[in-house]
C-alpha cells in the first residue's frame, strides 16, 4: 500500500497546485508567455481555481476542492477493495463534472436551457479552461486509475491503467468530442440553439445530389462526382499498382530496386505538388498543351481543370501507395501453390488466372479500398485542378472560407464525405476479413514464384515503362518549374522564384527577407514538436494493444483504425467546430496545430508499434515485470531500446507527415502560424506558380535530406543489430516464440 | 554471497478463469520450504497458468496465494518475492549477461556497484564468470540458460520458479542442466516451482511431483511414490507408458493382494485395493515374454514387433486386451503372428484406483 499512497499523494498535491498556483481559465496572452504570473492573485483573468470560488463568484467549482479533499480522506482507508472503489467514484465524478460544467457554462452563463431552468440564471459566465482546469481534470483521470489499479484492475498495475485511462480520454477529447461538435454544429444556428433547417436545406441540395448528368443533364452533385471520382482512382491506381507489383517481382526486369524507390515518392510529396506540376504540362499555358495547339493550330484546351485532371494526378499520386500494398500481396502468395499448380499441367497463363490472381484476390481489394478512401481524402490535387468542378473535400473547405461561410454546410458535406469513407472502411474490415490468403507461413515454404505468362508480361511492361517516363516526366517539372520565369510566356531560366522564397540578407544579424522563411520554420517548429509526441503516443498505444488485456481493447483499436479513414478535411472542419469556444479554445495557436498532428498521425505509430512489438517475445515483459521492474521501468529499459527502429521511423514518418499535410492544416492555420502547405496553396491561388514550385521543390528536397539523413544516421547500424537480437541466425534466442503450454 | 531465502507457498481454493474457459477449477497445495516441487502434466492442464499465477503474471480468478505465509493474492508481478526462469529464457538481447543479471537487483534499489558485484557474483554461481560481457547472442543455449538462472537467482527470492527451462536445449545438454539446477538447488537449499511436461525430467530433479490434469490435481507425492503406485490410469501412463488391464483380486494378505489376469495368477504391494474386481498398470519391461503355449500365464499371439537396438517392442493380443512390451532379450525376436506366453515379473506393477 505504501506504493500506493506515494501516488496518491503526488496527485493529490498536483491538484492543490492546479487549483492554487495555476491560473484556472485560458490566459489570452498565452500560458507560455508567463505574464499571467504577475496577475495570478490579482486579475479575474488569471486567478487560480480556489480565488475564483472565493473573489470572482465560479462557485460551482467549489465541487472540484470538495472532491480532493475527499480524495485525500479515502486515503487512510485501509480495505483495497473498498478504497479502490471510492478513489473509482471519485476520479470518475471529478472528470464528468468538470467536463459537464465547463460545456454547460459558456462565456455568458448557462449554454443550455434546460440547466437555466433548473438551477436559475447565472450572474457571469466563465471562459474556456485553463492550465488549472486541464491540470485537475488529468487529476481526477489518475485517481480514477488509481481507484481501478487498487481493485486489481490490469493486474493491480497502476502505470498500465492510468495509461490507458489517459489515452482514451485525449483520444476521446481530440478525436470523438470534434466528430459529435460538427455534427451537432450541423443542427445548430450561430447562437446555439437547435436549427435544423440548415442542416435539411443542405441535405437536400440539389448541387450535393442532383444525378441530372446520368439522364443528360448538365452536372451531376458534388457528392455523386466525388464518388465517381473514387471510383476511378482506386481502380486506376490498383491496376497499375499491379502492373508496378508484377514486374518488380516476377519479371527480370532491370531496375527493380529503382522501381522501389518509387514508393517513397508519395512520403514526400506534398498533395498538391503532383497536380501543379500537371499544370505546368498540360495547363493552358503548359508545354505540352502549348506544343499541340501550335502544331494543330487549335486553341489551347482547358480539359485538364476538372475530373479529369484530378483524375490524372491521383493515378499518380497513388500508384506508388497501392504499389506498396501489392508488392507484399504478390510476394506473399505461396510459390508452392504454384508450382502444385503446375505440377497438376496448368501453364503458366492457367497457373495465372486460377490460382495466384484468385490468391491475390482479397489484396487487391484492399489496394482498391485504400485508394478509394485516398482519393475521397484528397485536397491539394481538387484545390489545384478542381477549378469550378469541386470535389466533396475541396467544397467543405469554400463552405467554411469562402464568402458563403456556412459552418452548417460544410458540416452537412464533411458528414456525406465521412460517410462514403466510413462505408468503404467497413467494406474492408468485414468484407475482407478472415480471406487473407497471403501464404507467408514462415515455414519451409521453398520454391521459386514462376514467371508471367508471355502475354502478360509484355502487357505489363508496355504500362510501367511508360508510366515510369511519365512520373519522371512530373518530378522533372517540380525541379526545373521553379527555375522557370513565367510558363508559356516567357520560358527563360531564372533564380527569382527561389530568391523571392529564401532569400536571406546579412545586415548586422541574419535577416529571413524571403517570403517562405516565416512558414518554412513555423512548420517546422510544429513538425518538431508534434513528432516525438505523435511516436509517444503511437507507441504507447501500439504496447497498452499487442501486451495488454482489457475491457474495450477492440473497440479501441477499431476505433484507431477507423481515424485512418477519416479524412483531413473532416478533421479540420470538426476541429474548428470543436475548438472555437469553451469549454477548449485553441483557434489560431500553434496548439491545435500540434494536436491535429499528434492524433491524426498517431494510427501510423500505432500500426510500425504493433509490428515491431510483435516480435518481441511477450515473456521479455515478463521477464522484467519478475525482476522487480515495474511497467514504466519495462518499457522503459527493455521495450524502447529494442523498439528503436521503430521508433525513428515514427518520428521521421509524422516529422514529414506534419510537413506534408495540407487538408486539416489548411482550416487551422491562422497568420501568426501559417503553414508551408498552405501557404504555397495561397501562392497557387494568387497565381503565382513560380514561388510554389520552388516552394515545393525546396520541401521535397529538405524531407529527402531529413529521411537519407535519418537513415545514415541510425538506420543501418540498428538494423543490423536488430537482426542480431531478432535471432534470424541465432535460433538459441527465440524471441517470437510463444509459450506452448 | 547470494543466498536465496525458502519460502512456502500455498494456493487455498484458486480458480481461474479466461473469459468463459476454466483453465484452473479449484486448486489448492501446498510447498515445503527449501523443496524442489514440480508441476508435471499434459500441455493445457494448467500447470504454467499455475506457475504465472505465482509470479503475479496472471492474476487467479477467485482464491488466495501465499507465498512466505503472506497474502499476495492482489500484489503485481515486481511487487512479489519470487523470480522466474522463462523457457525462452527471455535474457535481454541488447543487454550484457552481466547487466542482464544486475537489471533486477537494480530494480529493486541496490546500487549500480552493488548490483554488478552481486551480478558478478551470481555469474560465478552457474559457472560463467568472466563471460559477463558477452551479449545473449554471444553464448550457447546452455550458457544462456545458466544466465537465466542467475538473473533469477541474484534476487534472493523466496521461490524460484522454473517454466520448462530445459525444453530449448538439445537432449544431451538437457541431463547435465537439469543436475545443475538441482545441485544448486541443494547446495543454497532454496524453494523451487518447476513446470515440465517431461516425466523423465521430473523424476530427475524432485523431491515433490504434483501432477496436473485439466486444472486439477490428479495426484501428488514423492517420485518414486507416483511411478510405483499411480493413484489413476492417467498417472501410470502420464508416468513411463503402461499397460491397463482388468483383474481380480482374490485375497489380501501381509499387504500383498493375490490377483488373477486372465489365466495368470500374481502378487503385487496390496496398498488400500480390496478383494473383488480392479484395474493393473503393468510396465511394458515388467512383462515376461516366452516363446510358444505354456499351461501357466497368459497366452497370446504377436500382432507387431520391431527391433531397436537395446530392446523389442512388442504389442501381443491376449484375452484380457493387447499388451504394449519392451522385452531386454533382444538375441531373438518373434515373429508376427506367432504364439506367445506373457508372465508377470516383481516390479512395476500396481494396482490402481479409478
Amino acid at each position: 500500500m505504501t506504493r500506493g499512497n506515494r501516488r496518491l499523494d503526488v496527485v493529490l498535491l498536483t491538484g492543490l497546485a492546479a487549483l492554487t498556483l495555476l491560473p484556472w481559465y485560458r490566459v489570452e496572452s498565452g500560458f507560455y508567455a508567463f505574464r499571467w504570473l504577475s496577475g495570478l492573485f490579482s486579475t479575474a483573468e488569471a486567478a487560480p481555481g480556489l480565488l475564483q470560488i472565493v473573489s470572482y463568484e465560479r462557485v460551482w467549482l467549489i465541487v472540484v476542492p470538495i472532491l480532493l479533499v475527499l480524495t485525500a480522506g479515502i486515503r487512510p482507508v485501509r480495505d483495497p477493495m473498498r478504497r479502490g472503489m471510492l478513489l473509482a467514484a471519485v476520479g470518475a465524478a471529478g472528470v464528468l463534472y468538470l467536463s459537464l460544467q465547463g460545456l454547460a457554462i459558456g462565456f455568458t452563463g448557462w449554454n443550455w436551457t434546460v440547466s437555466e431552468t433548473l438551477f436559475g440564471p447565472l450572474a457571469d459566465g466563465q471562459p474556456s479552461m485553463g492550465a488549472g482546469a486541464v491540470l485537475s481534470t488529468l487529476v481526477f483521470v489518475l485517481v480514477f486509475s488509481f481507484g481501478l489499479a487498487e481493485r486489481g484492475v490490469m493486474k493491480g498495475d497502476a502505470f498500465i491503467v492510468s495509461a490507458i485511462s489517459l489515452l482514451a480520454f485525449l483520444v476521446t477529447v481530440f478525436v470523438l468530442y470534434p466528430i459529435v461538435s460538427m455534427f451537432i454544429g450541423a443542427v445548430q444556428d450561430y447562437d446555439g440553439s437547435f436549427k435544423p433547417d440548415g442542416f435539411i436545406r443542405n441535405m437536400q441540395d440539389p448541387g450535393i445530389w442532383s444525378l441530372s448528368c446520368v439522364i443528360g443533364g448538365a452536372r451531376c452533385g458534388v457528392a455523386w462526382r466525388t464518388l465517381w471520382l473514387a471510383i476511378m482512382s482506386g481502380l486506376a491506381s490498383t491496376l497499375l499498382g499491379l502492373a508496378f507489383a508484377l514486374v518488380a517481382t516476377r519479371t527480370r526486369f532491370p531496375y527493380k530496386k529503382g522501381l522501389r524507390l518509387l514508393t517513397i515518392l508519395p512520403i514526400i510529396t506534398p498533395p498538391f505538388v503532383i497536380g501543379l506540376a500537371l499544370t505546368l504540362l498540360f495547363g493552358r499555358a503548359g508545354i505540352v498543351t502549348e506544343f499541340v495547339a501550335d502544331l494543330l493550330n487549335i486553341e489551347p484546351g482547358r480539359w485538364l481543370y476538372g475530373l479529369t485532371g484530378i483524375w490524372i494526378a491521383q493515378v499518380l499520386s497513388f500508384t506508388p501507395i497501392t504499389f506498396l500494398v501489392l508488392i507484399g500481396v504478390v510476394e506473399g502468395v505461396s510459390p508452392s501453390m504454384e508450382e502444385a499448380s503446375q505440377t497438376l499441367r496448368a501453364d503458366r497463363w492457367r497457373t495465372f488466372r486460377r490460382v495466384s490472381l484468385p490468391l491475390m484476390k482479397p489484396g487487391l481489394a484492399n489496394a482498391f479500398l485504400i485508394g478509394f478512401i485516398e482519393s475521397m481524402a484528397d485536397f491539394g490535387n481538387p484545390l489545384v485542378l478542381g477549378g469550378s468542378h469541386g470535389v466533396l473535400s475541396t467544397e467543405i473547405f469554400f463552405a467554411v472560407v469562402g464568402s458563403q461561410n456556412d459552418p452548417s454546410r460544410a458540416a452537412v458535406l464533411a458528414i456525406v464525405l465521412l460517410a462514403f469513407t466510413l462505408s468503404a472502411f467497413f467494406a474492408q474490415r468485414l468484407w475482407l476479413s478472415g480471406k487473407n490468403f497471403a501464404t507467408v507461413t514462415g515455414k519451409g515454404d521453398s520454391g521459386a514464384h514462376i514467371a508471367l505468362p508471355k502475354g502478360l508480361s509484355i502487357a505489363v511492361h508496355a504500362v510501367v515503362i511508360p508510366w515510369i517516363l511519365f512520373t519522371m516526366a512530373i518530378y522533372g517539372m517540380i525541379i526545373v518549374g521553379g527555375f522557370v520565369k513565367t510558363w508559356g510566356l516567357d520560358n527563360s531560366l531564372t533564380l527569382d522564384h527561389y530568391a523571392r522564397a529564401f532569400s536571406v540578407s546579412y545586415d548586422g544579424g541574419i535577416a529571413w527577407t524571403g517570403v517562405a522563411w516565416n512558414s518554412f520554420w513555423t512548420t517546422m517548429e510544429i513538425a518538431l514538436i508534434s513528432a516525438p509526441l505523435t511516436a509517444l503516443v503511437g507507441l504507447l498505444t501500439a504496447y497498452l494493444i499487442v501486451r495488454q488485456k482489457f475491457a474495450g481493447k477492440n473497440l479501441f483499436e477499431f476505433a484507431l483504425l477507423m481515424s485512418f479513414a477519416i479524412p483531413g478535411t473532416v478533421i479540420g472542419v470538426s476541429y474548428i467546430m470543436a475548438f472555437n469556444l469553451p469549454p477548449l479554445e485553441m483557434t489560431g495557436s500553434a496548439l491545435i496545430l500540434v494536436l491535429c498532428f499528434v492524433f491524426r498521425n498517431m494510427p501510423v505509430g500505432v500500426r510500425g508499434g504493433i509490428a515491431a512489438m510483435s516480435q518481441l517475445d511477450k515473456s521479455l515483459d515478463e521477464a522484467s515485470l519478475t525482476l522487480r521492474a515495474s511497467s514504466a521501468r519495462t518499457i522503459r529499459k527493455v521495450i524502447l531500446p529494442l523498439l528503436r527502429p521503430a521508433i525513428t521511423a515514427a518520428l521521421v514518418y509524422s516529422f514529414v507527415r506534419a510537413i506534408t499535410s495540407i487538408s486539416a492544416v489548411i482550416f487551422l492555420v491562422s497568420a501568426e502560424y501559417n503553414m508551408a502547405t498552405a501557404y504555397i496553396v495561397g501562392l497557387v491561388e494568387n497565381g503565382e506558380y513560380g514561388v510554389a514550385i520552388a516552394y515545393s521543390s525546396m520541401l521535397i528536397v529538405v524531407m529527402l535530406v531529413i529521411i537519407a539523413g535519418f537513415q545514415l544516421a541510425v538506420g543501418e547500424r540498428r538494423l543490423r543489430r536488430e537482426n542480431r537480437i531478432a535471432g534470424v541466425d541465432t535460433p538459441s534466442v527465440p524471441l517470437g516464440q510463444e509459450k506452448s503450454a | 554471497m547470494i543466498s536465496p531465502k525458502a519460502g512456502s507457498v500455498e494456493f487455498r481454493n484458486i480458480r481461474k478463469m479466461f473469459g468463459s474457459f476454466t483453465a484452473i477449477s479449484d486448486l489448492s497445495l501446498t510447498i515445503e520450504p527449501g523443496t524442489l516441487v514440480t508441476l508435471l502434466g499434459p500441455s493445457g492442464c494448467g500447470k504454467t497458468t499455475t506457475l504465472r499465477m505465482l509470479a503475479g503474471l496472471e492474476h487467479p480468478t477467485n482464491g488466495q496465494i501465499l507465498i512466505g505465509g503472506k497474502d499476495v493474492t492482489m500484489l503485481p508481478a515486481n511487487e512479489r518475492d519470487v523470480s522466474m526462469v522463462f523457457q525462452s529464457y527471455a535474457l535481454f538481447p541488447h543487454m550484457s549477461a552481466v547487466e542482464n543479471v544486475a537489471y533486477g537487483l537494480e530494480s529493486s534499489g541496490f546500487s549500480r556497484r552493488e548490483a554488478r558485484e552481486k551480478a558478478e557474483e551470481g555469474l560465478a554461481l552457474v559457472g560463467l564468470a568472466g563471460m559477463g560481457q558477452r551479449l545473449p547472442a554471444e553464448l550457447s543455449g546452455g550458457q544462456q540458460q545458466r544466465v537465466a538462472v542467475a538473473r533469477a537467482l541474484a534476487l534472493e527470492p523466496q521461490v524460484l520458479l522454473l517454466d520448462e527451462p530445459l525444453s530449448n536445449l538439445d537432449a544431451r545438454l538437457r541431463r547435465k542442466v537439469r543436475t545443475d539446477i538441482r545441485d544448486l538447488q541443494q547446495k543454497l537449499g532454496f524453494t523451487a516451482v518447476y513446470v515440465t511436461h517431461d516425466q523423465d525430467e521430473a523424476l530427475a530433479v524432485s523431491d515433490r511431483i504434483i501432477i496436473m490434469k485439466e486444472g486439477e490435481v490428479a495426484q501428488s507425492g514423492a517420485p518414486r511414490e507416483l511411478y510405483e503406485a499411480p493413484a489413476s490410469a492417467f498417472i501410470a501412463d502420464f508416468m513411463g507408458e503402461a499397460n491397463v488391464v482388468s483383474c481380480e483380486v482374490i485375497a489380501i494378505e501381509d499387504g500383498r493382494a493375490r490377483i488373477r489376469v486372465g489365466g495368470l495368477e500374481h502378487q503385487v504391494p496390496a496398498g488400500d485395493a480390496r478383494p473383488g474386481p480392479a484395474r493393473l498398470a503393468v510396465r511394458p519391461r515388467s512383462i515376461l515374454l516366452a516363446e510358444g503355449r505354456k499351461g501357466e500365464g497368459l497366452s497370446g499371439k504377436v500382432l507387431h514387433s520391431a527391433y531397436l537396438g537395446d530392446h523389442v517392442e512388442y504389442e501381443v493380443e491376449t484375452e484380457v486386451g493387447t499388451f504394449f512390451i519392451e522385452d531386454a532379450a533382444v538375441d531373438r525376436v518373434l515373429p508376427v503372428a506367432s504364439d506367445a506366453t506373457l508372465g508377470f515379473s516383481n516390479r512395476g506393477i500396481a494396482i490402481i484406483g479409478g
